[in-house]
């Protein structure tokens, strides 16, 4: 140990409207240390780091920096202690460069212009020492990709003598590749002395990148660990404060493949083409590719957002011509989409007004008795509320997406297509959706999953589809390595 | 002990159950300064001129929060009223006709403010102005300026009259039970599926429409209530006050502050059709308080104006306030 830790936070508690969030935690971030913090949603980390950020103010606690003791009520003094945060919204003005972005409100100036190009200069002084080599620093942030505007964050952190760089899943939003990126950017903060504050719930980054690991569980501090001296399988454990079995369930007794359900022939538009897909009953099929690969646009295609311009769906044999949601609906089609706050849910409505909205909304599906079976789906998927009536905003993550679960098997599908289904869930959420997946199956339903974590569409697919640059690349059995899945997603191999 | 204290949250503690509250507190300052208000004539006389704009805010309420706007409807009023005085043009067996024809006519008004706003994409907010000033200038241009003609005495006797000799009320106003009729219809409509659908649209009309609703009609079927609740608003004030160029002007403006005082948030997905109703009463209920201190009448658009204002930021500072979300949860029964 060095001899003072970057970041010292002792006995810190927390309350909203009395209800307590945080309970004494501490936490310590030696300099150079890339500490990952996890918990499961709502376990406090978000309010740790946002008191960090001096978004919120603790009721109780200390904070020292570099052994200085601070207390924020701004987040303009946690930034002037050498404090940053990248939230998972970025704090970037779109419409302006990424130097200008890096270098707002504290613009150099000559003669009482701002200097552009010492702006400019500067700014690529600061990504060269990140060793990105793709990013002008007179690009349109607006125009960037998400890992180059993470970067511009970034940037803007380091350029501001931050000390200390909290990162609310990094990862969330990136595709494979850039997340090796991001790898290499956080090994360019240790050597450089800063102080990672990992938040995320993807254990694989956790013991790839980090030194230490703080874990908390409902607003108190469980461990802080060496990586070393901990496995995955430990991890969790002490997360959920349970014992998972195996990460992934196996296929349920009874599970039968069955006739084809979901039949795609020369399916195209202009994301994707030639596209050839068969999902049977009783069966998970994954599609894995890239980020732009055109995952989520078959899904859009199948269920009638963007429809295929070529080609034909049949669905249990018969032919359909989805051009809106509403027709694949009618036609047996679900689509639980990747972002269930902006495409999922009404968050002012309660629990009960969006898990009946598809029926309500369309009378092909619409029943007396399905109605009745709701209250049945939200307990068998142990959906945790206060109640029917609580606001879907005010629930977890998790228990938010089992509320989209079961709008959709409200309706009875027979084919489902998961788009990102455990995106930004706690680990206990995770493993409930799994076995909900593996159920569907059982009861017939055709199912296709899409994930960017590779490890699920392994880990539950019987059939894995990989794509590559709007085609399908090949096609694997359950059990294929995830070499194998990114061999063709690359465009390695191909079929 | 427990439902006690959950009524005084609900009354207090703001959202939509504020309202009651303050038409309670409203009721209360008008009986303070005249208690006779609340002997049956007088009450009945209240009922009736409210009733309007009580129906006008359920018409509202369905635009609004379905996420858009109806300012056009002040200026429906007042054509309506224009349009039954020159077409029935004192013949009583016109009446109904003509009933008919301002029926289609609202309707219509709704309907092409709903396909302009959802199929060629106008916000409501320019749709409903642009047609809030066709309308009138549409009016001026027919009648050269000062209507013509007379309404019939049929017509007159729904905005007027009521049912006599009731004991204890006396005469119980046409306009009150219309009002009841409007307001449970726009209560019941909101428990049903078309209802649902709406307040869904005006949360987050892409999940709505990702779950198969069909946003634009949806959208277009609430701007054609509220063209029907306009039309229904102006048989009874036409009937009431009569007929001149002036009826319907600014009553846009009045009944979205009503709307929006009961809680009703504007951009949608939220609030009850009952406590829009009651945001309208407990406006109207605050003039007849006005009235009775004796301020001037000409404050109504400054307070109007006031309570719209603090009505909204109201609203938006509950919504910016960090919920609780670490609440007590339970595991709901397996």
């Amino acid at each position: 140990m060095t001899a003072t830790a970057a970041l010292t936070m002792r006995g810190i508690d927390k309350a909203f409207h009395g209800i307590p969030v945080l309970s004494s935690v501490d936490l310590t971030v030696e300099q150079g240390e890339v500490h990952a913090l996890v918990g499961e949603n709502g376990a406090g980390k978000s309010t740790l780091m946002k008191i960090l950020a001096g978004v919120h103010t603790a009721d109780a606690g200390t904070i020292e920096l570099g052994g200085r003791a601070v207390s924020f009520t701004h987040p303009v003094q946690a930034q002037n202690a050498g404090i940053a945060t990248v939230f998972q919204e970025f704090n970037l003005l779109p419409e302006l460069s990424v130097a200008e972005n890096v270098h707002l409100g504290r613009e150099p100036r000559r003669g009482g212009r701002i200097d552009r190009r010492a702006m400019a200069d500067r700014t690529a002084q600061v990504l060269a020492d990140l060793g990105v080599e793709d990013l002008a620093p007179t690009a349109k942030v607006g125009s960037l990709s998400v890992a180059h505007q993470q970067i511009t964050e970034i940037a803007k952190a380091l350029s501001q003598g931050a000390d200390l760089i909290c990162m609310d899943e990094p990862t969330a939003a990136l595709a494979d590749a850039e997340v090796a990126l991001l790898y290499r950017l956080v090994e360019r903060l240790r050597e450089r002395g800063v102080s990672v504050l990992y938040v995320s719930h993807r254990l694989r980054e956790i013991f790839d990148l980090c030194d230490r690991i703080t874990i908390l569980k409902d607003g108190r501090l469980v461990d802080s660990v060496d990586t070393a001296d901990i496995t995955p399988d430990e991890l969790v454990t002490k997360m959920v404060g349970r014992r998972i079995e195996a990460q992934f369930p196996e296929r349920l007794p009874g599970t039968e493949t069955g006739d084809v359900r979901l039949r795609i022939t020369a399916g195209g538009n202009d994301y994707v083409d030639g596209i050839d897909l068969d999902v049977h009953a009783g069966e998970i099929v994954g599609l894995a590719g890239l980020q732009g690969s055109g995952r989520t646009e078959i899904a859009e295609a199948v269920f009638g957002i963007t429809p295929f311009t070529r080609g034909s769906i049949a669905v249990d044999g018969r032919p359909v011509r989805i051009t809106r949601p509403r027709k694949a609906i009618a036609s047996g089609i679900a689509l639980v989409t990747e972002d269930r706050k902006a495409q999922g849910l009404a968050l002012h409505q309660s629990v009960r007004a969006n898990a009946r909205m598809v029926l309500d909304a369309n009378r092909s599906v619409h029943s007396r008795q399905r109605l009745a079976r709701i209250r049945g789906i939200l307990s068998s998927l142990d959906l945790v509320s206060r109640g029917d009536d609580q606001e879907v905003q005010f629930l977890s993550g998790g228990n938010q997406q089992k509320v989209v679960v079961a709008k959709w098997l409200a309706a009875e599908p027979g084919v489902i297509v998961l788009d990102e289904p455990t995106r930004g869930i706690d680990v206990g959420a995770k493993h409930k959706l799994y076995s909900v997946i593996r159920s569907l199956a059982a009861d017939g339903l055709a199912v296709l999953l899409i994930a960017s974590e590779l490890i699920e569409v392994i880990g539950l697919a019987d059939r894995i589809v990989v794509l590559h640059d709007g085609r399908i690349a090949g096609e694997l059995p359950s059990g294929a390595t995830e070499q194998d899945v990114m061999a063709y997603a690359t465009g390695r191999r191909t079929a | 002990m427990q439902r006690l204290r959950s009524a005084a949250a609900a009354l207090f503690g703001g959202g939509t159950g504020t309202v009651f509250a303050l038409l309670i507190v409203i009721l209360a300052g008008i009986f303070a300064m005249n208690p006779g208000f609340f002997e049956g004539p007088s009450l009945m006389a209240f009922l009736k001129q409210a009733a309007p704009l009580v129906i006008l805010a359920a018409g509202q309420y369905f635009v609004i929060v379905s996420g858009n706007f109806d300012l056009s409807v002040g200026a429906l009023v007042g054509a309506q009223v224009v349009i039954a005085a020159r077409l029935i043009d004192g013949e009583e067996s016109r009446t109904v006709p003509v009933l008919l024809v301002m029926l289609a006519f609202g309707l219509t008004v709704g309907l092409v403010n709903g396909l302009i706003t959802t199929v060629l994409k106008v916000q409501s907010f320019i749709t409903t102005l642009g047609m809030l000033l066709v309308l009138y200038g549409a009016i001026r241009l027919w009648t050269g300026g000062a209507p013509t003609g007379a309404l019939s005495e049929a017509f007159r006797k729904v905005g007027r009259h009521g049912i006599d000799d009731v004991p204890l009320v006396g005469q119980i106003p046409w306009a009150l039970l219309v009002m009841l009729a409007v307001g449970a219809g726009a209560i019941l409509l909101m428990r049903t599926r078309f209802g649902r659908i709406v307040m869904a649209t005006g949360d987050n009309d892409l999940a709505a429409a990702l779950s198969g609703a069909r946003v634009a009609t949806v959208r277009t079927a609430a701007f054609v209530l509220s063209g029907l609740s306009a039309t229904i608003a102006g048989v009874l004030i036409g009937g009431f006050a009569g007929v001149s160029a002036q009826v319907g002007e600014g009553l846009e403006f009045t009944v979205i502050t009503e709307v929006v005082l009961g809680g009703v948030a504007l951009g949608g997905g939220r609030g009850t059709a009952l406590a829009a109703m009651a945001g309208a009463l407990a406006i109207e209920a605050l003039f007849t308080l006005f009235n009775q201190m004796a301020l001037p009448a000409t404050l109504r658009p400054t307070v109007q104006g006031a309570i719209i204002i603090a009505a909204v930021a109201y609203a938006a500072r509950q919504r910016t306030r960090p919920a609780a979300v670490t609440a007590p949860a339970t595991v709901s029964p397996s």
